[in-house]
């Protein structure tokens, strides 16, 4: 069985039977999901032995989603990147706009086959819901999305696209309203409708096989990128550069690459207003080992175990939480995780549009940002590969504001909210 | 069993003698912290003084997943009051010692990950505690509590629901101790205008696996329910009711009357 786009994990690459990358994973879930989880275990690595399950994920991801997506080097931008080269995988070309699509295919493909008509996800950002929905469309499946109210007001522009795809989509209300409390919300529901229901997770998070099987249909995007720039240079690149909010465009860049030991892969987490600040997502710089929603790894949480509220003007990155295998490379050394602030990121987003015209999300921005500073590390002789992971239409309000691009004033290059600070 | 301190033993002989009374036994569940320490300290007093046999003193979280609306806030409130841990350990230690019952801890497994498994089951079995039920801690990753419990002296309740294959069913009730709680539908708490069949089903596949107690909970509000359940399950756990008499009080000497009277009428349905 060969296939060309659905490459999930060679032997080796695997958690353990438990659902372990070393001390993170596992499975710390109410026993009313047990049955549901492990049915979801089960289909998929019968799935994974289907060579019918892999050619129909293929034909869609080739002709419905548009892979491979392109390499694009940014000259321009790299000028400000202590001259290394920079290239972007563009999972913002994909369908839908963003990577989330790569997953959301395949588990799909998967509700198909376990026979449940309806699937619920969570979403931050709006990138997952809108996926979601959009197969859920596709396939004629029910489709709910529990989306923070914070995150329904800042992605506005997301949550009427999943409404015009046919999906209902619930304001959270609870916690801090945004990404964290979706979750609690989408296991709320599972709990009550598992039967005739799918919880179509949109990260490497969760209880064990989601941050397998998420992870896998994510592989796809650095096996694209190893080829394409060996291709385009001759060689591999220094390090590849990643957002990482739960972590799952960051895992799938990163996973092609594991092999490759002189590649260093290293992920950029939401600083937000800065990590002393206390406001902010940067979970692996900041926070401790502990479990949330069904794994243990690094979470963002007081001396006793309360899960604190994260922030970050992405609502993409903006969860307390990370996936255990990232938490994993963390400690193996193998991975390097950094924060990035709103600003840096937001500078970043702005750099990118005017010299290279392409807007990218606040998620992918902070990815931009780390890239400029790994390129000045490495310089000339460097080769950054960046992974675009979304697109940046949806947060245009967002950025109309931190910008002062609403009104009159037609020159927003103008110093923006907080830039300078 | 044989573990010190803590009051594994009390919780036994207290759900066997409600069984040699030939009714089930009533638990009854509020969080810590809720409507304040001392108010809860009242609270879960109140219900053992009112017709409860056991309480379980809920460990507030940040993030209960399992729990519907009611238990949120509740826990939302107890929160933002500033509940702690040695809170809730106190709750349990002054509910056991003006009532001489048996008090549990539900709570979900981060707060006791993070404050360690045998403080905190030291420190529970030190205020009288009789178990823990940890709703999150499925049975393969209880190994470590299970042992610093045991050595405590405290029991573990692992929860089972309608969907536990059997198979699974003989490996978690083997693995513990007290009773065990069956979740009486798919779903978070909160009350419900029936309980389900799906309980009594899910009890007498429970009991071909145990000789423990099996105690029913989600959705039981009312007398007549608490009633239905106790005429096949060892005992009636009542928890989203008492709290919403809690928030609904205009006064927490309103609300203390009100779960007395709930507690009252509950322990009536439970002997019919």
């Amino acid at each position: 069985m060969s296939s060309d786009y659905f490459i999930p994990d060679p032997e080796g690459q695997s958690p353990s039977v438990a659902g372990y990358f070393g001390a993170f994973g596992g499975k710390f879930i109410p026993e009313a999901l047990v049955a549901a989880v492990d049915e979801v275990a089960t289909e998929y690595q019968k799935a994974k032995a289907d060579p019918a399950f892999a050619a129909e994920l293929d034909e869609l991801l080739v002709n419905y989603t548009g892979r491979p997506s392109a390499l694009t080097e940014v000259r321009r931008f790299a000028e400000h990147a202590g001259g290394a080269r920079v290239f972007l995988k563009r999972e913002d070309l994909n369908h839908t706009g963003s990577h989330k699509i790569n997953n959301v295919l395949g588990q799909a493909l998967l509700t198909k086959r376990m026979g449940k008509p309806r699937v619920i996800a969570e979403t931050g950002a709006g990138q997952h819901g809108v996926a979601t929905a959009t197969a859920c469309a596709l396939f004629g499946l029910e489709c709910t999305i529990y989306m923070g109210e914070i995150d329904t007001e800042r992605q506005a522009l997301n949550v009427a696209r999943m409404r015009m795809l046919g999906a209902e989509v619930v304001p959270v209300t609870s916690g801090s309203r945004t990404l964290k409390d979706a979750i609690n919300e989408a296991f709320r529901d599972w709990v009550a409708n598992v039967e005739r229901t799918h919880y179509l997770f949109g990260t490497v998070a969760g209880p064990h096989p989601f941050p397998q099987l998420v992870r896998d249909f994510h592989r796809v995007i650095g096996v694209e990128a190893r080829r394409q720039i060996l291709e385009r240079t001759g060689r591999l690149p220094d390090a590849v550069a990643a957002c990482v909010g739960g972590g799952s465009n960051a895992i799938g860049l990163f996973h092609a690459f594991l092999p490759d030991t002189g590649v260093r892969l290293v992920g950029f987490e939401a600083a937000g207003h800065g990590v002393d600040s206390g406001e902010h997502a940067a979970t692996l710089t900041a926070g401790e080992p502990g479990i949330l929603h069904g794994s243990r790894s690094y979470v963002l949480q007081d001396d006793e175990g309360q899960i604190t509220e994260p922030y970050s003007i992405s609502a993409g990155l903006d969860y307390p939480g990370i996936g255990p295998e990232h938490a994993f490379l963390k400690d193996s050394g193998r991975g390097e995780y950094r924060p990035v602030t709103d600003d840096e990121a937001m500078r970043a987003l702005r750099l990118l549009s005017r010299t290279e015209g392409i807007i990218p999300a606040i998620e992918s921005a902070h990815a931009l940002a780390g890239a400029l500073e790994l390129g000045k590390e490495l310089g000339s002789d460097g080769i950054v590969l960046v992974n675009l992971s979304g697109r940046g239409d949806k947060d245009m309000d967002t950025a109309a504001r931190y910008f002062g691009l609403l009104g009159d004033d037609n020159d927003a290059s103008g110093t923006a909210e907080g830039e300078n600070a | 069993m044989s573990g010190t301190g803590g009051n594994v033993t009390l919780l036994d002989e207290t759900l066997a003698r409600a069984k040699a009374e030939n009714r089930a036994a009533l638990v009854g569940y509020l969080p810590a912290g809720f409507p304040t320490v001392e108010g809860g300290i009242a609270a879960c007093t109140a219900l053992l003084e009112s017709g409860c046999d056991v309480v379980e003193v809920g460990l507030p979280h940040s993030d209960p997943v399992m729990d519907g609306p009611v238990i949120q806030t509740a826990d939302t409130i107890a929160l933002e009051g500033g509940v702690r841990i040695a809170d809730v350990v106190r709750t349990v230690r002054e509910a056991h010692a003006a009532t001489g019952k048996p008090v549990l801890v539900m709570t979900y497994w981060n707060p006791v990950d993070r404050y360690g498994a045998e403080r905190f089951a030291e420190e529970l079995a030190a205020a009288g505690g009789a178990g823990c039920i940890l709703p999150d801690l499925p049975v393969e990753e209880s190994e470590g509590w299970r042992k610093a419990a045991e050595r405590a002296g405290l029991g573990t309740v692992f929860v089972v629901a309608p969907s536990s294959q059997d198979a699974r069913l003989a490996r978690i009730t083997a693995a513990g101790s007290g009773f065990v709680y069956a979740a009486s539908l798919m779903g978070v708490t909160g009350t419900r205008e029936s309980v389900g069949n799906e309980a009594r089903g899910l009890v007498a596949r429970v009991r071909a696996t145990t000789s423990l107690p099996v105690c029913v909970g989600l959705g039981v509000s009312d007398p007549g329910q608490a009633a239905e359940v106790a005429a096949f399950a060892d005992g009636v756990i009542v928890g989203s009711a008492f709290v919403k008499r809690l928030l609904d009080a205009d006064t927490l000497e309103a609300g203390l009357d009100e779960v007395r009277e709930l507690a009252a009428a509950l322990a009536e349905g439970v002997r019919r």
